[in-house]
């Protein structure tokens, strides 16, 4: 369970962080306000969920290596492009209530993450719809999808599949944190690392 | 399309205007305006109009000065003003 | 009432501007460059915090700077549609700062360079603008004096946070208070420029119009009066020997130099040209996406 639980909390982090960098230069201002509440509602349920598992939660979200996280491949990937980010909202929207509901049952926390999570959705549907026609758009949700089924169980798969309407293809699947994970690792803990552990900031 | 926002502070208090925004349709405009207008909790609820759908009322006519439609009634003035000298006069 | 003197005259006496109604053209044109100034100076003001976003050393700073930056993508929003609505589109007012064309704030012209900045512009940088926003409160033109209200009480956060931020490295490592003092060395010369030059308010036409509320002297002594005091109770110095508070209130100073003010908000900052070309760069790349969106 509690690898599941770190997975989930890796991957809140890890897409908050990702994207909280679209604050300031998302493709409309108005825009621009409502993506980054969403970056930072999912770095909220990752602090609440460290919080559960260890008694400091920024020792958590920050002091590991690379390799000690837990966050699937599709949340690391450095997207820089409006298309791929918003496929990769939906994607990640869709995987994670299929997630979250099946975490419900023993962790009154989930209940909570998903009711915040609902409005996510909201969002990720409204631009899915918006942008379902583009070729850009289109062509970003298959270049992810199989990053997507690696945030799921195996036994989830039929159920993303079906909600999300394409067919199974090989998954990349949770464990081997690349290059760019580590770059961001190393960035996100520069400021924290110029002071020795445990210093206030 | 432009959207005029008003927004209720609290249970109690009237919606009142609080800006507008730029969105293709209503649902743009609910998920944008839930968050410039709530996402620090100084809203409980939102009306989002679309401009055209308000209709503009400015300018009355008032070409016969009916005062004693408005609050200024001058009227009473001098005439009360006459009524407490005369009735100073009496107890004087 | 079509009359300029008359007019004058109305928002002297405190008269308020409605977005229909008739304006001189000067004022209409004076209005519009500086409420877009504004704008623009929000948008490129996010550009320097960014980047600390994601260096960001712990969970809740993280989230605090995102929400900060957040306040001044949302003021930017709030400032363009009041431009818009004097007539002149938003697509139109970002063509013009990414052309260089239209001009920013000073402060946003500079470089930041350690987590020492990032307290000290929350803290200090935002105090400044906020003595002015305060002052924007009384606007002649309703519709901006209106949206002053929600940025100023979005901005009283910043300055907190940053305060919380500021004093978190002052009572830490004595490297953690060096970030801070280097960084107030650096920042301390456009800061005392921010507010501009001491132009008496009764030559100043945005003062005449009422479009600002106070003159930039006031606005500066009022963050002196403000601040140096904080600043100095925390034991931080300012790299200013002739800084002082005078008997009779007033503070003294160095003079600041204008001309590295006008230089700069003419667009030749040390950062203008990489900040500019990277807005440039991230406009044309989503331009595809508004056409989406917005093209009903």
């Amino acid at each position: 369970m509690n690898e599941r639980l770190l997975g989930l909390a890796d991957d809140e982090l890890v897409i908050g962080w990702r994207d909280s960098e679209w604050t300031g230069i998302a493709p409309m201002l108005e825009e621009d306000v409502a993506f980054s509440s969403i970056a930072q509602n999912e770095i909220g349920h990752a602090r609440a969920v460290y919080e559960m598992l260890a008694d400091d939660a920024d020792a958590l979200a920050f002091d590991r290596t690379p390799a000690e996280y837990r966050c699937a491949p599709l949340v690391q990937l450095h997207l820089l492009e409006w298309a791929h980010t918003i496929a990769r909202r939906w994607l990640y929207e869709v995987a994670d209530e299929i997630r979250i509901t099946t975490l419900m049952a023993d962790l009154p926390l989930a209940a909570k993450i998903n009711r915040e999570e609902a409005y996510h959705r909201m969002h990720a549907e409204m631009w899915h719809e918006r942008l379902g026609d583009e070729p850009r758009f289109r062509n970003a949700v298959k270049e992810l999808w199989p990053y997507a089924l690696g945030v799921v169980l195996p036994e989830q798969r039929e159920e993303l599949c079906a909600r999300v309407k394409l067919d199974e293809v090989e998954a990349v699947e949770r464990g081997a944190n690349d290059e760019a994970f580590a770059a961001l690792h190393n960035e996100m803990t520069s400021v924290r690392r110029s002071a020795p552990a445990g210093a206030q900031w | 399309m432009i959207y005029e926002v008003f927004r209720r502070e609290r249970k109690g208090q009237a919606f009142e205007h609080a800006g507008s925004l730029v969105a293709p349709d209503t649902e743009f405009a609910e998920t944008w305006a839930r968050e410039q207008y709530g996402r620090r909790g100084e809203s409980v609820a939102l009306w989002l109009v679309p401009r055209d759908a308000i209709h503009d009322v400015e300018d009355w006519a008032d070409e016969f000065d009916l005062k004693y439609r408005r609050v200024d009634g001058c009227w009473i003035k001098a005439r009360l003003k006459e009524a407490r000298e005369r009735a100073a006069a009496r107890t004087g | 009432m079509h009359d300029e003197q008359a007019f004058l005259e109305y928002v002297q006496a405190g008269g308020q501007v409605e977005t229909a109604d008739w304006m001189p053209d000067d004022y209409r044109a004076k209005l519009v460059k500086f409420i877009e100034m504004h704008g623009n100076s929000e948008l490129m003001g996010v550009l320097p915090e960014r980047e600390w976003i994601l260096r960001a050393p712990t969970l809740q700073r993280k989230l605090a700077l995102t929400a900060k930056v957040q306040d001044e993508v949302g003021h930017a929003q709030l400032i363009y549609r009041v431009v818009e609505d004097l007539g002149k589109p938003r697509d139109r007012c970002l063509a013009d700062l990414v052309d260089g064309k239209a001009k920013f704030h000073n402060v946003f012209h500079y470089p930041t360079k350690t987590w020492g900045d990032v307290g000290v512009i929350a803290w200090l940088v935002d105090a400044a603008a906020i003595i002015s926003q305060k002052a924007l409160l009384k606007c002649s033109y309703a519709p901006y004096a209106r949206i002053m209200k929600k940025i100023c009480w979005e901005e009283s956060f910043h300055i907190l946070h940053g305060r919380d931020v500021i004093l978190a490295m002052v009572t830490g490592t004595p490297e953690q208070f060096e970030l801070v003092q280097e960084a107030l060395d650096r920042w301390w010369g456009p800061l005392m420029q921010f507010h501009g030059n001491p132009i008496p308010k009764e030559e100043d036409p945005m003062y005449l119009w009422r479009i600002k509320s106070q003159g930039n002297e006031e606005a500066r002594q009022q963050f002196l009066e403000g601040y140096v005091p904080q600043i100095w109770e925390l034991g931080l110095t300012v790299p200013d020997p002739n800084l002082r508070r005078r008997e009779d209130g007033v503070w003294e100073y160095s003079e600041p130099d204008w001309d590295e003010l006008m230089h700069v908000v003419t667009g030749h900052g040390p950062k203008t040209d990489e900040r500019l070309a990277f807005r440039r760069r991230v406009l044309e790349q989503e331009q595809w996406v508004r056409d989406a969106v917005l093209a009903a």
